[in-house]
């Protein structure tokens, strides 16, 4: 496959949605305790960094240390609910199920099912941000105005992760391997993405580089501002930053996975 | 149905320049020892593992450029299950459905029937990691049946089976090919290819040794009959003078004949034996005899 190949736009169809509604039956059996992390996460967070941590910190542009933290929550909930799904939890089911290979051999193709795969990815993400904001709301850390807005944007950084996780399960020779983008990508966009404490506190270059590189920074960025009822024009670069990535990743990840399964 | 088929895998030829024709209605087999690329065409014929060179078409549709069409006419038994373990039973069969755009009410009548035909209707709402390994491969066939596909491919569709659900399996088997479904199968139980099929390939790297009904190949390569005798140099000697078309295996010898009883009064009159018996010849025996005795690695 030569490299323009890998950025061609796969076809694919709308029985893509079989495999979305596969997992969401799977997805539904456990529901009770599939909901649990996101309502309990963000109490546990909350109630540890923001008001435990928070007594130490005074706060942050003037903003409560609980009420900067809150938002980062979900945000990285959204990364972590997408990213996993389609990391480990499609492996399985690439590698040790068999589910792909039995659902090919139907009218479906694996660009469909990469595609179903990605958008239950992304379904995860935006399940986890509906149930965090009303929690997090509890707590009086978050302003309900745009939380419509914040839910719809957890697709798109659903999709975001979901694709970026695709790509590790295309790429990985074993599921083992998959610990090493978790240690070098996933654990320091959790830390230093202007999620617990500003970006602005690191050296510049660093700063660059995480607005260059580190997708979280951008959704970080535009949940936080939705929660404070914040709407600025400003956020259009970070939304395009993660719409733009978004799209080559996601092309990437089916085109990689077609090319591993496809022998 | 196939001209000139080829597949490769990087450095490894598994298919090497092929051509075999199904007739529709037809059960046809693909024999072959381990490695000789039985799987490699069931899955080109699937449309999910795409041809190197050459042409393939399944019922009248070109593997390239109409996989849809061809896969929803298509039922599959691969060779390793790939059930749903998320499911059981019964959501296994009702997930399958989904992809088939069979309407659910349709999809549960037809998973009642199907439940009953593997007889799994006792074990439908356990998941598929505690069935046995024989029910799984009941449960993969009725899996296969969900489209009421117009084709079947079973890649070894009776592995691990107990004799009772084998004859079961065969009988229907037949029953779908009386309805006009036309059935590819590979499997290593030759007694159950002879049984069944109405015609056959014998493969072996990559290539079709030959091709016939099983009763034509037996007749055309071994004869109709096999005289086995113990192995001494004096029968040997006796057998060249005869010119007689046999093989030595250990300390056995396979006389092939048209006509066991009178190679066998010849062999106990001027071979001077004592103990030969006499069987008609199987599909087995071309086997073995085309493909060689060793074990692949
Ligand atoms: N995905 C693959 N990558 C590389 N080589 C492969 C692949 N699949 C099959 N082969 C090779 O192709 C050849 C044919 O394999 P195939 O599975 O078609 O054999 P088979 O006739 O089905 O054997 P068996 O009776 O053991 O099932 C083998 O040498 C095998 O190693
Ligand atoms: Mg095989």
């Amino acid at each position: 496959m030569k490299l323009v190949d890998y950025f061609r736009v796969p076809g694919i169809s709308s029985r893509s949605f079989k495999v979305w509604q596969r997992n969401k039956d799977v997805f539904m059996k456990d529901i009770k305790l599939n909901f649990l992390p996101p309502f309990l996460e963000p109490i546990l967070y909350l109630i540890a960094l923001g008001f435990g941590l928070g007594k130490f910190v005074e706060s942050i542009d003037g903003i409560p240390y609980a009420r900067f933290i809150a938002p980062a929550l979900i945000a990285v909930s959204v990364m972590y609910a997408s990213f996993f799904e389609c990391s480990y939890s499609s492996y399985v089911r690439m590698y040790y199920q068999k589910t792909f290979d039995a659902i090919i051999a139907t009218p479906l193709t694996i660009e469909d099912v990469i595609a179903g795969e990605l958008l239950w990815g992304a379904t995860r993400s935006v399940i986890n941000a509906t149930v965090m904001i009303p929690v997090i709301a509890l707590f009086g850390l978050i302003d309900m105005k745009y939380s419509l807005l914040i839910i719809l944007f957890a697709l798109l950084g659903g999709l975001l992760f979901a694709a970026i996780g695709m790509c590790f399960t295309a790429l990985t020779p074993n599921i083992m391997s998959l610990n090493y983008p978790v240690l070098l990508f996933i654990t320091p966009m959790f830390l230093f993405s202007g999620t617990f404490f500003p970006l602005s506190a690191l050296p510049l270059p660093i700063q660059y580089f995480a607005i260059a590189f580190l997708p979280l920074t951008h959704i970080v960025n535009v949940i936080r501002s939705l929660s404070f009822g914040i709407l600025e024009f400003s956020l259009l670069f970070d939304i395009a930053w993660v719409l733009f990535v978004s799209v080559i990743l996601l092309i990437l990840s089916i085109n990689l996975m077609k090319k591993k399964l496809i022998v | 149905m196939a001209k000139d088929l080829q597949k490769s895998f990087k450095d490894l030829t598994a298919v090497n320049s092929i051509n075999f024709s199904i007739d529709e209605g037809e059960m046809f087999g693909f024999l072959g020892p381990n490695g000789a690329g039985k799987t490699t065409i069931m899955r080109m014929i699937q449309c999910v593992s795409p041809v190197t060179a050459g042409k393939l078409e399944v019922m009248g549709m070109d593997v390239n450029t109409q996989q849809r069409e061809i896969k929803s006419f298509m039922g599959v038994v691969p060779q390793e299950n790939n059930l749903d373990g998320d499911f059981t039973v019964y959501e296994n069969l009702l997930v399958y459905s989904r992809y088939f755009d069979i309407p659910r009410e349709e999809a549960e009548k037809r998973i009642e029937e199907l439940l009953d035909f593997v007889h799994l209707q006792e074990k439908r709402d356990v998941m598929t990691e505690s069935l046995s390994g024989g029910m799984k491969r009941r449960l993969v066939l009725a899996r296969a049946l969900i489209n009421r596909p117009r084709l079947l491919i079973l890649d070894e569709p009776t592995v691990g089976l107990d004799p009772q659900a084998r004859h079961l399996i065969w009988e229907k088997l037949r029953g779908l090919k009386k309805q006009g479904v036309t059935i590819v199968l590979t499997s290593h139980y030759l007694d159950e290819v002879e049984k069944l099929c109405d015609r056959l390939v014998v493969m072996d790297y990559g290539r079709i040794l030959v091709e016939g009904s099983p009763a034509g190949v037996i007749e055309e390569f071994i004869g109709s009959d096999i005289v086995e005798a113990e192995n001494n140099p004096k029968l040997l000697e006796c057998l060249e003078k005869k010119e007689a078309s046999y093989e030595v295996i250990g300390d056995i010898v396979h006389i092939y004949a048209d006509n066991a009883r009178e190679l066998s009064e010849y062999l106990l009159m001027e071979c001077s034996l004592s103990k030969i018996s006499a069987r008609p010849a199987t599909l087995e025996d071309v086997f073995l005899k085309l493909t060689g005795r060793r074990l692949r690695e």
